[in-house]
C-alpha cells in the first residue's frame, strides 16, 4: 500500500530530513512514527501527501508513483488519503456539517449523499449534536474529531496522522486514538506521527522510529524507544 | 464502513456551489469586501468625473470646429452646371462633412439681416452683390482645411476662397492638446486605480492563504479553489463600479439642469453632452474596469497560492 524504497529528501539549508529511508506499509496496518523533533516524520508525511518531492528514490502509494505525478492529477491522489494535522486546519469561516462537507462537495459528492454522509459520519466520531458550531465554539477534542470526519468521510483506503494529539489533553487524546484505532479495524491503513509516549507503549501497535532522518527500529507490537 | 462513489465529472450542483461560495465569502469576509469596493468606487469615481469632463470640452471644440466654414466664391459669368461640379467635386473630399449652396440673392439677405437692418431698404429689391453665390464647406477635421483650400483654389471657376485660419489652427491645436493631456491623465489615472484595486485585492485574498492551503491538502482542485474567489472578485469589482456610475449619473444631470437655468447665456453657447452620450462610453468602460481588476486580481493571487 505504502512503499518507500531509498528515499532521500535534502533541503536548500543543508542536513537531509530523510537519508535512503526504505519502508513497506501493508494495506490494514495500524503504524505509529516516533521520534525527536527534526528526525524527518513531518518530511516523511509532506513526501506521502505529495507537498514535498523527494530528493531521490521512489515512494509508491496504492500504486501510483507520487514523484511523477503532474499538478493536475495531485488533487486526485489526495483525495485517496485522508489527513489530520495538530492544529486541525479546519475552515473557520464554516460550522462543523460545512467543514465536513467540504471534503465531500471536492469530490462533486450528490447534495443528497452528502446529507445522507455528514451526519453519519459526525456521529461516528460523537458529533452529531454540534454540526451548527464554529471551530472556535469547540474544544481541541472536538474539532480534531471535526478534522477526522473529515478526512474519513471520502472514505480514503489510507489515513495520515501528522501530531494528532498534539495539542490535546490526556483524555482527548485517547479518545481520538480510539476512534483511529476503530477505523482502523473497519479496514483503513492509518499512519500516526506522535511524540506521545504513553499512547504508543499502551496500544501496541507498529512503531517505527526515526533519528536524524534515518528509520533506526522498526518493531511490531513495538513501544516508544528514548534513547538511540 | 461501507465505501461511497466518488464522482469525478463536474456537476450542475458543483457548479451553483460555487457560485453560492462566492457570494456568501463576500459576507464572510465582509470588511474586506468592502474595502476592495471601496478602493474601486473611489477609483472609478474619479475616473468617470474626469472621463465627463473631457468628454464634454471635446464636444464643445467639436462643435465650434464643424460651426468653421470655407467660402467658395465663383467667377462672373460662370454657368449653373459647372458651380454644381465644383460642389460636387468639394464633397466628394474626405475631409469634408457638408456643403451649403448660398444663392446671391440669400447672401444677401444675410448681409443685410447682419449688418444693415433698416438701412438696407434704400436698395430695394436691387442686389449689389450679383456675385456674392457661393459654397459653405464645412469640415470634418479643421486642421485639414489648408489642404482643402489649395485644392478648391485650383479649380477652374473658382474666384475666391475665404477661410478663418485662426479659429481652424486654435481649434485645432486645442483639441489635440485636450486629447493629449486626457489621454496622459486617464493613462494616470487608470494605473494608479489598477495598483490600487489589484493591491486591495491581492491582501484580501492573501490573509486567506491558509484556508487556500487546506482545501488543497484534502483534494480540492486548483478549479475548484480558484472559482469561488474569482466570482467574489467578479462580484466586488460589479458593485465597485456600478456605485459610481449611479453617483456620476445623479451629479451629471444635476450638474447640467443647474448650469443651463443659472447661467443660460453659457448653456445657449455652448452645448453640453447629454447623460446617455457620456454614458455610452463611461458605463462600459467602467463597467469592464471594475469586472476586469475584479477577476484578474483574484485569479492571479490565488494562483500565487494555490501551488501546495
Amino acid at each position: 500500500m505504502i512503499t518507500l524504497e531509498n528515499v532521500s529528501k535534502a533541503y536548500s539549508t543543508g542536513a537531509p530530513a530523510l537519508n535512503n529511508v526504505s519502508l513497506k506499509i501493508e494495506a490494514g496496518e495500524f503504524v505509529f512514527v516516533v521520534g525527536d523533533s527534526g528526525s524527518g516524520k513531518s518530511t516523511l508525511i509532506k513526501l506521502l501527501l505529495r507537498e514535498l518531492l523527494p530528493t531521490s528514490g521512489k515512494i509508491m502509494v496504492n500504486d501510483i508513483d507520487v514523484a511523477s505525478l503532474r499538478h493536475k492529477q495531485i488533487p486526485k491522489y489526495r483525495r485517496k488519503l485522508g489527513v489530520v494535522f495538530q492544529d486541525f486546519r479546519l475552515l473557520k469561516d464554516r460550522n462543523v456539517y460545512e467543514n465536513v462537507a467540504f471534503a465531500q462537495r471536492i469530490v462533486q459528492t450528490p447534495s443528497k449523499e452528502i446529507k445522507k454522509n455528514v451526519p453519519s459520519i459526525l456521529s461516528t466520531v460523537g458529533l452529531a449534536g454540534k454540526y451548527k458550531a464554529r471551530p472556535k465554539q469547540l474544544s481541541g477534542g472536538e474539532q480534531q474529531r471535526v478534522a477526522l470526519a473529515r478526512a474519513l468521510v471520502n472514505n480514503p483506503p489510507i489515513l495520515l496522522a501528522d501530531e494528532p494529539t498534539g495539542n490535546l489533553d490526556p483524555k482527548n487524546s485517547w479518545e481520538i486514538m480510539k476512534l483511529l484505532e476503530e477505523i482502523n479495524e473497519r479496514g483503513t491503513t492509518v499512519l500516526v506521527v506522535t511524540h506521545n509516549r504513553e499512547i504508543v507503549n499502551a496500544m501496541k501497535k507498529r512503531v517505527i522510529t526515526m533519528n536524524k532522518g534515518v528509520i533506526v527500529n522498526d518493531e511490531k507490537e513495538g513501544t516508544y524507544i528514548d534513547e538511540i | 464502513m461501507t465505501r461511497r462513489k466518488v464522482h469525478t465529472s463536474m456537476r450542475f450542483s458543483t457548479l451553483i456551489y460555487t457560485i453560492k461560495q462566492g457570494i456568501v465569502n463576500i459576507f464572510r469576509n465582509k470588511w474586506y469586501s468592502l474595502a476592495s469596493m471601496a478602493t474601486i468606487s473611489a477609483c472609478l469615481f474619479m475616473f468617470g468625473i474626469f472621463y465627463s469632463l473631457v468628454a464634454n470640452f471635446q464636444y464643445i471644440v467639436k462643435e465650434a470646429q464643424d460651426g468653421v466654414a470655407v467660402t467658395v466664391f465663383f467667377e462672373e459669368g460662370i454657368s449653373d452646371e459647372r458651380i454644381a461640379e465644383i460642389g460636387s467635386l468639394i464633397e466628394k473630399r474626405a475631409e469634408v462633412s457638408h456643403v451649403n449652396f448660398v444663392s446671391a440673392d440669400a447672401a444677401w439677405e444675410s448681409f443685410k439681416d447682419d449688418y444693415l437692418g433698416e438701412y438696407a431698404d434704400g436698395f430695394g429689391d436691387d442686389n449689389p452683390l450679383p456675385n456674392s453665390a457661393n459654397y459653405e464647406v464645412y469640415l470634418n477635421d479643421v486642421s485639414m482645411q489648408d489642404s482643402l483650400v489649395t485644392y478648391v483654389e485650383s479649380l477652374d471657376g473658382v474666384r475666391r476662397v475665404n477661410r478663418s485660419e485662426v479659429t481652424a489652427n486654435t481649434l485645432s491645436g486645442m483639441n489635440k492638446l485636450i486629447g493629449y493631456a486626457s489621454a496622459g491623465i486617464i493613462a494616470i489615472l487608470l494605473a494608479v486605480s489598477i495598483f490600487l484595486i489589484s493591491n486591495t485585492v491581492t491582501i484580501g485574498i492573501s490573509v486567506r492563504k491558509e484556508e487556500i492551503n487546506i482545501m488543497k491538502y484534502i483534494g480540492a482542485t486548483d478549479f475548484f479553489v480558484r472559482a469561488p474567489f474569482v466570482i467574489e472578485g467578479i462580484l466586488i469589482g460589479l458593485a465597485g463600479s456600478v456605485l459610481p456610475l449611479a453617483i456620476i449619473y445623479v451629479i451629471y444631470n444635476n450638474v447640467i439642469a443647474y448650469v443651463s437655468t443659472r447661467f443660460s447665456m453659457l448653456s445657449q453657447l455652448l452645448k453640453f453632452l447629454t447623460v446617455d452620450q457620456v454614458f455610452q462610453v463611461l458605463m462600459p468602460i467602467s463597467l469592464i474596469i471594475g469586472i476586469g481588476i475584479g477577476f484578474f486580481g483574484s485569479f492571479s493571487t490565488v494562483r500565487k497560492h494555490i501551488r501546495v
